[in-house]
């Protein structure tokens, strides 16, 4: 495969969940799409790795990185998940909404 | 058409259309459902580029933990049948706008870059294989190895803090 599809993929992905950022206004739902583009970054960067294995076939190893670099991006997803459902629920707790409009009260 | 290409557009066709599935449904529960869809598209096409560590990973830790959290979080607060009451159509329009127009920008850039002839191995080579993933993770990066440890422990201390009542 090519790599510009994995590449048009992946930007698909992200632009999709840029939109539902933009245009949701449902907490929860700006989150999934925020972990939507975290996914599409993933698996560009597993694409790009196994394309530089392709290309520089002499050295086993090469690529080995991008791929850890993938695994810690999950790591870190899933600690920001943890504590961003908390103060989602902390919200939900204060102004009985998840209605992102309401976050302009934290201003006052 | 030979098998893997077959199975690369059709993960495609999932991964997108649950992914708009997302963005598009009315009903919360129905947008983690299309999430989880997505998620394992894109642990089916780490399957076809022979990356089976995170396939299995990206299947237990998003398909799996981050999921049931969400889900868990949506049936505590009630959602499923909540309404986005202030809705301005206007917005809506805007944000696809931008949305289609970063899309569009970062597709013309790409069209006139060296890179996009380059290949993509697919199936072979085993830099996905745990063990080559381990010792590398164990040898090279084992300090931010451990200190993820520790930004757990703080994820894990900052939600129960967040969480806690008054």
């Amino acid at each position: 495969m090519p790599i510009n599809y994995y590449i048009t993929l992946a930007l698909c992905l992200f632009a999709i969940g840029v939109v539902g950022v933009l245009t949701r206004r449902n907490a929860i739902i700006v989150f999934m799409c925020i972990e939507l583009m975290l996914n599409s970054v993933n698996l560009l960067l597993v694409a790009f790795s196994k394309m530089h294995h392709l290309a520089k076939g002499a050295a086993a190893t090469a690529g080995t990185d991008g791929q850890l670099f993938v695994f810690f991006i999950m790591v870190v997803a899933a600690a920001e998940v943890s504590v961003g459902l908390a103060i989602i629920v902390m919200m939900y707790r204060n102004v009985h909404s998840i209605n992102i409009n309401f976050l302009n009260r934290l201003k006052h | 058409m030979n098998i893997t290409q077959l199975l690369f557009w059709l993960l495609t066709v999932i991964a997108i259309g649950s992914a708009l599935m997302i963005v598009t449904s009315k009903n919360p529960v129905y947008s983690v459902l299309g999430l989880i869809v997505t998620f394992f598209a894109i642990s089916g096409h780490y399957i076809l580029m022979n990356a089976q560590f995170l396939a299995i990973v990206n299947i237990i830790v998003y398909a799996g933990a981050i999921m049931v959290l969400f889900l868990f979080v949506i049936m505590l607060m009630n959602l499923s049948r909540a309404t986005e009451t202030l809705k301005n159509k206007w917005l809506q329009i805007v944000g696809a706008i931008a949305g289609s127009c970063l899309f569009l920008v970062l597709i013309a850039a790409l069209k006139n870059t060296e890179i996009k002839k380059n290949l993509v191995e697919m199936g072979t080579g085993d830099i996905g294989l745990v063990k080559s993933l381990g010792r590398e993770l164990f040898t090279t990066f084992v300090v931010p190895f451990e200190i993820s440890s520790v930004l757990f422990l703080s994820a894990m201390i900052g939600a129960v803090v967040i969480g806690k009542k008054e």
